[in-house]
């Protein structure tokens, strides 16, 4: 259980890693908290000949509030997340999400912008950036592009990201007055990556629901919305047999794929159901100013 | 790509229990083989080697982190504490006393974790709940004790600092 041998990099400016990711494309990775590239490298699953190690670029580390979009660095540990007060205020749905996140020794080294860039399907944060159309800053050599949450995951560890670009940047828009967020999931332990995941967030205005949207995490190959469940609340007063409703569309419309001894195709629709109405009962009774 | 052979050392230096140290590393040298092998610093122990164990837990700039998962190219510059910066087998730190008191170990191979991860807890929280406890040794597996003792004797810690702090 050694990594294989890999030439070293540490670039100590933006441009320096834009520099080394050109020049080494494929055979290059970089290399922020570690905590599952490095088991990765451990059991020789991945053998970059080339670790780029960002950890210098203390300018990617950064909470911070601009107009309605809260900025997050792509360096930023779960930790300081975790702990955010701008966070917990501005994205109470990121911060209930990160009560299911891993544990405190993982989480002071994890960062936000390489768990989203690794992309594990079963992984929280992916599936509360779905759920707020997060954007997703992408920064290559010759050009920064915005690509919203929902097109950056492609599938089980695949991203938009190509090989000379990185993530540097998540934006979230922030709480609006009237919405309303929950974060439901069912792992093996506590910490542990979720069996099944749902994020919901809601608008609410006058007693009706102006918009909601689900996402899911740890069913399929990446995580993403319910739309069908979604449209059955937009326009109602999300009472409970439309709540009911929402819940059976998530259980016969998505079609479980992670599939393993934590949870068969049956128990993950059993948890989609369950989650997706326990989450909607909460984020509309925390929908209140 | 060039091939392994032609990959370089590096040089670094950090401080390890307060002792200055410099070596040169193969980049691949993970903290804890480094710890283990080119210092001689033993009391880390080496469990899963991919994250999951948690009794190669040290303090990283005051922090817990896992040294299998960290390359000790990465910690040039990094003050690290290991278990061995807690006390001595005739001066044990309150921590040590109350595991051994407490009967907070068997087999004693998570052990070093186990202590670290209390040191990381103690020093932000000097009065824990149980579930804190809990929360805090969550990513440190035992085998043997079931958990009850080892969070009896971290509560047993927090009380004996409370009172030393208190004089």
């Amino acid at each position: 259980m050694k990594p294989p041998a890999f030439h070293y990099e540490k670039p100590s400016s933006v441009d320096e890693l834009l520099d080394a990711l050109t020049k080494y494309g494929e055979a290059g990775r970089i290399l922020a908290g570690g905590q599952s590239l490095v088991p990765m490298m451990n059991f020789r699953l991945v053998a970059p000949d080339v670790l780029i190690d960002i950890n210098g670029l203390s300018e990617l580390d950064y909470v911070r509030r601009e107009g309605d979009t809260l900025r997050i660095g792509a360096l930023t540990r779960h930790s300081t997340l975790r702990g955010s007060a701008l966070v917990a205020e501005l994205c109470p749905l990121m911060a209930e999400a990160y009560q299911h996140v891993a544990h405190v020794t993982i989480r002071n080294r994890g960062t936000i912008g390489g768990n989203l860039s690794h992309a594990d399907p079963s992984s929280e944060m992916p599936a509360v950036c779905v759920c707020l159309e997060s954007t997703m800053i992408v920064r290559g050599k010759n050009a920064t592009r915005e690509v919203p949450a929902g097109e950056f995951f492609r599938g089980a560890l695949e991203t938009a990201l190509k090989a000379d670009e990185f993530l540097a940047e998540i934006g979230i828009p922030v709480r609006k007055p009237g919405a309303g967020s929950a974060f439901e999931e069912v792992s093996p332990r506590q910490g542990d990556f979720a069996t099944t995941a749902i994020a919901v967030s809601l608008q609410v205005d006058s007693g009706v629901c102006r918009s909601a949207r689900i996402a899911h995490a740890a069913v399929a190959d990446r995580p993403a919305r319910i739309e069908s469940a979604e449209a059955v609340l937009v326009g109602s007063a999300l009472d409970d047999a439309h709540i009911s409703e929402a819940a059976e569309r998530a259980a016969a419309d998505v079609e479980p794929t992670v599939i393993n001894y934590h949870g068969d195709a049956d128990y993950k629709r059993d948890l989609l159901r369950t989650l997706t109405r326990r989450a909607l009962h909460r984020a509309h009774e925390n929908c209140a100013a | 790509m060039s091939s392994a052979t032609e990959i370089k050392q590096v040089r670094i230096s950090l401080t390890v229990n307060g002792a200055r140290h410099q070596r040169d590393v193969e980049p691949r040298r993970l903290l804890s083989d480094f710890l283990r092998e080119d210092l001689g610093l033993t009391g880390t122990h080496v469990g899963c080697e991919h994250g999951v164990c948690g009794t190669c837990n040290v303090l990283l700039d005051g922090q817990t982190a896992r040294a299998c998962l960290l390359f000790a190219v990465q910690c040039d510059g990094a003050e690290i504490r290991t278990v061995e910066s807690l006390g001595t087998i005739d001066k044990m730190h309150p921590i040590q006393e109350a595991f051994w008191e407490k009967h907070g170990l068997q087999c004693g191979f998570c052990t070093p974790g186990m202590l670290i991860s209390a040191v990381e807890l103690l020093e932000h929280n000097p009065a824990p709940s149980t579930a804190e406890i809990r929360e805090a040794i969550s990513s440190n597996l035992c085998r043997c004790t079931g958990y009850q003792t080892i969070v009896e004797a971290v509560q047993e810690a927090a009380t004996r600092m409370r009172e030393q702090a208190n004089g």
